[in-house]
């Protein structure tokens, strides 16, 4: 079985957010970046369970500029066997889905792992525009996959539940928590990740169909006011008459 | 050009959030001058629908929810057919896995996570919360065609009837290449991502065994479930309850942490909420610096003596 990793570099979910250049950019002075949590943690390992188990290769795909190379690295280190940058520092959720889809039409995937969203922009959007890209199946928020006789059968997250479906391959998935159990990798793989191939690709010309044209950050004014514990009547009282929410 | 906002049937009814799209797509074809659509997976009775302005519906049949290339397909489909400039989805599972594709199939710009109106028609802006809602981003869509996708609590659904509602079948030809085997759903309880009210609890309840503590104020208030990373990471609580950068963010009008310390990564996912009011016995814990209300105490002693209090307040 062949599988295609999407991987993504996100802002460290502790980093403080502020912006520069008159709020049209993130500020990432000093700001730490790591693998997407859901493309690590649980879109990889569940990949790499499932070679595993069925034979085949695990590739890992990033849309990015050179300094993605470090996370790109640490893909290769918890196991995958070969990976591919294509080298464009992406704006925007259209433009990334755009040079994957390109990228795997190359391939010859029988799968594409994503994460449901990456932790800083959250749109989620990627994974969706890939598959419709591609004209495959999505199975979108997926905490379980069992692959048995060419089916997979995956429970992705609704509201208030799961829903258990079932597929057949090509298909493009995005994962979220329970997956997979997160792996650390290890010395060997490290080493290991030094020598795997990692090739550059160009991307191709695309334009966006959104920009981020201004941020900002939500001005909460909140000033307490703390209530007696023994005296819950005066909260209830607070919340129905001047917060006016009960 | 119309405004189309997908409705989403679920078991025959339309829940708050695609009330809240209607109202959305309403204003946006008031502000535009243009006609208002809604589709519909199925096809459900949508005499509802009148009340809040829709006189027009596509009832798409052949297509379910869990199958969402399908469904974009015939979206997309209806799209076409009603020349539409914007189509307006909900930001919950199903919208999310819509979006994307329908922004493909539409050569649509495609935003997600919408939290107010557009700030400008010309040129398209509109807000989207970034960063787990610690921070907003205005994006433009220079194109003709827009996708979004709104976050739940956005926008106070409002009623505006029209007289009648003009219903046509339209067949999706997507054909299905997911099928639905069942959904496991957790009986009662409001789901969380449209709740305005929600009751959130952290380690300080030390076990799942004391859940009963938070599950009974919640039920005398009518209100949602949520916890902290913590909590779902030890199995205490579902994962779909976990709220925060790496679990979900809300917007309730009220939101009630409970022996959560308020970490940034939690703050971030709750802090455009309405009202916040902390419980935590340590006074020095972060989250009172974003709290409205605070109560420095033991949460077993302080939580069923607000459950009592509300059920006094309510049986009044």
């Amino acid at each position: 079985m062949n599988i295609l990793v999407c991987i993504a570099r996100a802002v460290e979910t502790t980093a403080k957010i502020s912006f520069t250049d008159n709020d049209t950019r993130f500020d990432d002075t000093g700001v730490q970046y790591i693998m997407n949590p859901y493309d690590e943690w649980y879109s990889l390992v569940r990949a790499l369970e499932l070679k595993e188990k069925e034979g085949g290769e695990v590739h890992v795909v990033c849309v990015g500029d050179s300094s993605s190379e470090q996370v790109i690295r640490k893909a290769l280190a918890i196991g995958a066997d070969k990976a591919f940058r294509i080298d464009l520092e992406p704006k925007t959720a259209d433009e990334t889905a755009f040079q994957l889809a390109e990228f795997a039409k190359s391939g010859n995937y029988d799968i594409i792992f994503t994460g449901k969203e990456t932790v800083d922009y959250n749109s989620g959007l990627v994974p969706p525009m890939l598959s419709a890209l591609l004209d495959w199946p999505f199975v979108g928020i997926v905490s379980d996959l069992e692959y048995e006789n060419g089916e997979a059968t995956l429970s992705r997250e609704i509201e208030g539940g799961v829903e258990i479906v079932k597929a057949s391959l090509p298909l493009v998935l995005s994962a979220t928590k329970d997956l997979a159990e997160q792996r650390i990798p290890n010395m060997r793989g490290i080493m290991m990740a030094k020598r795997k191939p990692l090739e550059v690709v160009e991307a191709k010309e695309t334009a966006p169909k959104v920009n981020f044209v201004g941020f900002s950050k939500p001005e909460k004014d909140t000033e307490i006011t703390y209530v007696d514990p023994e005296n819950m009547d005066e909260l209830v009282r607070l919340l129905s008459e001047e917060a006016k929410v009960i | 050009m119309s405004i189309l906002v997908f409705c989403e049937n679920i078991e025959g009814t339309f829940k708050k959030n695609t009330l809240e799209a209607i109202t959305y797509g309403r204003k946006l074809a008031e502000q535009t001058q243009s006609p208002l659509a809604a589709v519909v997976n199925g096809s459900p009775d949508v005499e509802v629908l009148k009340t809040y302005g829709i006189g027009k519906a596509y009832l798409l049949e052949g297509s379910n929810t869990g199958d969402s290339a399908s469904l974009a397909k015939g979206i997309a489909g209806v799209c076409s057919k009603v020349d539409a400039s914007t189509v307006i989805l909900t930001y919950n599972s199903t919208g999310k896995s819509i979006a994307g594709q329908l922004g493909i199939l539409c050569g649509a710009g495609v935003v997600n996570s919408v939290n107010a109106l557009p700030s400008s028609l010309e040129p398209f802006q509109v807000s989207q919360s970034v960063f787990a809602g610690k921070a907003e981003a205005v994006v433009e869509v220079p194109g003709e065609k827009k996708v979004l996708g709104l976050q739940s609590n956005s926008i106070k659904i409002e009623e505006a009837p029209v007289d009648t509602i003009d219903t046509e079948i339209v067949t999706s030809d997507g054909g299905s290449r997911v099928e639905v085997i069942r959904q496991d759903k957790i009986s009662g309880g409001v789901p969380l991502p449209e709740a305005e009210l929600v009751v959130s609890g952290g380690r300080g309840f030390k076990g799942p065994e004391n859940w009963n503590i938070l599950e009974d104020l919640a039920g005398v208030l009518g209100a949602a479930t949520a916890c902290s990373r913590p909590v779902s990471d030890s199995d205490w609580r579902p994962h779909h309850e976990h709220v925060g950068q790496t679990g979900i963010t809300i917007r309730p009008n009220l939101y009630i942490a409970i022996g959560i310390s308020g970490a940034i990564q939690h703050l971030g996912g709750v802090n455009n909420s309405k009202t916040i009011v902390v419980i935590n016995k340590d006074p020095e814990a972060p989250f009172f610096k974003a709290a409205d209300y605070g109560v420095v105490g033991d949460l077993f002693d302080v939580v069923p003596r607000l459950t009592e209090a509300v059920k006094k307040y309510k049986g009044a």
